[in-house]
């Protein structure tokens, strides 16, 4: 499989301008504001079927052309570098190693909507990133790639790198939009979607790291070719970032719809120390766990993993052999949540934090068997009833944990103890 | 006495809210910008900077209690900030901080009465592929091991 989005990854200097356009960096965005309207670049990006990786996987193409051509108001484009999905950390990859694949790829989007000033959001903890980022940027303007009347066309944008200030809900467009105005990362209710009231009310997309680094190669090669590879309705690659107990953690690129099994055991080396797998989440921390069994047959594409009963999301594969307490793993998990929720809605709010005091008591040896049916209920509570996905993210792997690993949680309860780490 | 930014700070606040469509979206970076200048953001740098970007100390106030990266409170010099999240939790960040909180001799939460050092656990950094690891005020340190760890803060002053 010929790599794409990391093909520059490992190149010494990959981050400098310099290495990037020798490499053919910047070629694609002279050829989209020279010869392409932004009608003929969003076909093009449509007939890709690139679709969003920062997890919802809606298709790019679609997204943009939502967007109300002839607004009178301004229109926004944003990067969404708010990477923050617990076991995903593919984008921080991109942001340090191939910053000017975000730039180039974030100048294409905007120039697909006709925006004027685009945003890269990159969540504050990562100030080595940002650093990586806000040098890409300046050599970009320096070198006439961004600012007034581009090669001559006319077009003007403009490219800010802000930073976020450490909130996860901060990856949600809406609270990332809400944050970027200047106030608390609060979600939106939607409809109306971003792309007619986003930033300020105005027209706006936001695009995942991922999505964007793809475009560059698109524009290069042509749709056909991105199409060519992966599935009828997973086109392209992924980034899958691996973590956990498995022998070779990482972040790899995959051809959608490779077989899941054959990519832990051979590609990132199988669970070590002779361990069994036990459990894998296969993308990031608010999707469902799978049974080994349960992937037996799973590609890794968005239908597939759908069709198993989790969600591809983010990517972020997390591994969990024999060694491991199935209560006290959903308990960080629900830890998370409820650490991370904003508080605007009741169920999320209250239920969040009520799951995560129900797992902590039962992991803590307090638990009672009534529990396990309470958190079940409280998950299916939240779900569907919160502004944003949030509220689901937090509710699914709850009752993921509880329903697939049940023996162990009663086991837990009846004991007052781990049974498995004893 | 009241705080306010230095000449010179007042000159980057200016550089900052000039980026933006909108005075009111350059609030974070100047948060920043009076994090790094007073040290912390209580009360007297809220209302301050409530003044500089025409709003309710209120809703200031609000911003910063939102975020985890502003502290109301003063830290230690070097903040140390240990992943606990899933992924590093499977990879031993509990003995992390078990081992930084006999080291250090202070809880989750506290600062050392030196003023060198504050332990924080925090939620996922984006660094589940080298696990266990921790942030140190701006830089991340990964595939951590004790020895490591003491190799890092023993050289913190």
């Amino acid at each position: 499989m010929e790599k794409l989005l990391l093909r520059n990854i490992g190149v010494a200097a990959s981050h400098t301008l310099a290495t990037y356009q020798s490499r053919g960096g910047y070629a694609p965005w002279r050829k989209v504001v020279e010869n392409m309207k932004p009608e003929q670049l969003i076909e093009e990006v449509k007939a890709s079927g690139l679709r969003g990786r920062g997890g919802a996987g809606f298709p790019t193409g679609m997204k943009w052309s939502f967007v109300p051509k002839d607004s009178p108001k301004a229109k926004y484009l944003v990067c969404n570098a708010d990477e923050s999905e617990p076991g995903t950390f593919k984008d921080r990859l991109l942001i340090e190693q191939d910053p000017h694949a975000i730039v180039e790829g974030t100048l294409i989007a905007a120039f697909a909507i006709q925006s004027h000033t685009a945003f890269i959001y990159i969540r504050g903890e990562m100030v080595f990133g940002a650093t990586r980022l806000e040098e890409a940027v300046a050599e970009a303007y320096q070198a006439g790639f961004i600012g007034k009347n581009i090669f001559g066309s006319g077009y003007d944008l403009e490219l800010i790198v802000h930073r976020g200030a450490g909130a996860y809900i901060c990856g949600e467009e809406t609270a990332l939009l809400s944050s970027l105005e200047g106030g608390r990362g609060w979600p939106k209710v939607k409809p109306p979607f971003p792309a007619t009231h986003g930033l300020f009310g105005c027209p706006t997309v936001v695009n995942n790291v991922e999505t964007l680094a793809a475009l560059p190669w698109i524009l290069e090669r042509g749709a056909a070719a991105y199409a060519a590879m992966g599935t009828e309705k997973s086109k392209g690659t992924k980034l899958f970032s691996v973590s956990g107990h498995i022998a070779r953690p990482g972040v790899y690129e995959v051809e959608m719809g490779y077989p899941f099994k054959k990519f832990l055991e051979e590609d990132c080396g199988g669970v070590p120390g002779g361990k069994k797998l036990k459990g894998v989440i296969p993308g990031g921390g608010s999707m469902p766990v799978l049974r080994p069994e349960e992937i037996e047959k799973v590609n890794l594409d968005y239908e597939s993993v759908q069709a198993a009963g989790s969600l591809l999301g983010s990517g972020g594969v997390i591994v969990m052999d024999e060694t491991t307490c199935m209560v006290r793993a959903a308990w960080n998990i629900a830890r998370f949540y409820a650490h991370e929720s904003c508080g605007q809605c009741s169920p999320c709010r209250e239920g969040c934090h009520w799951m995560e005091k129900l797992f902590h008591r039962i992991e803590h040896g307090e638990g009672q068997q009534s529990d396990l049916d309470l958190i079940l209920n409280i998950s299916g509570n939240i779900m569907g009833n919160t502004i944003c996905p949030f509220g689901d993210a937090a509710a699914m792997p709850a009752a993921a944990f509880i329903k697939k690993y049940r023996d162990e949680f009663e086991a837990h309860i009846a004991e007052k103890r781990c049974t498995v780490r004893g | 006495m009241a705080l306010e930014f230095s000449a010179e700070t007042l000159k980057k606040f200016e550089a900052t809210v000039a980026r933006y469509p909108k005075k009111e979206a350059a609030m974070l970076p100047v948060l920043y910008l009076a994090q790094q200048e007073f040290g912390h953001l209580g009360p007297e740098a809220i209302a301050y900077i409530a003044k500089l970007m025409d709003q309710a100390p209120a809703r200031v106030h609000g911003v910063v209690s939102f975020y985890t990266m502003y502290n109301t409170k003063p830290i230690g010099r070097h903040h140390i900030q240990v992943c606990r999240t899933l992924p590093c939790a499977l990879r031993g960040a509990e003995r992390v901080t078990d081992f930084l909180k006999k080291k250090l001799g202070i809880e989750p939460g506290q600062t050392t009465a030196d003023g060198r050092f504050t332990l924080s656990e925090v939620e996922c950094l984006a660094s589940c592929g080298t696990a266990p690891m921790m942030q140190v005020n701006d830089d991340y340190y990964e595939n951590l091991t004790e020895e490591k760890i003491n190799g890092i803060l023993d050289g913190m002053k």
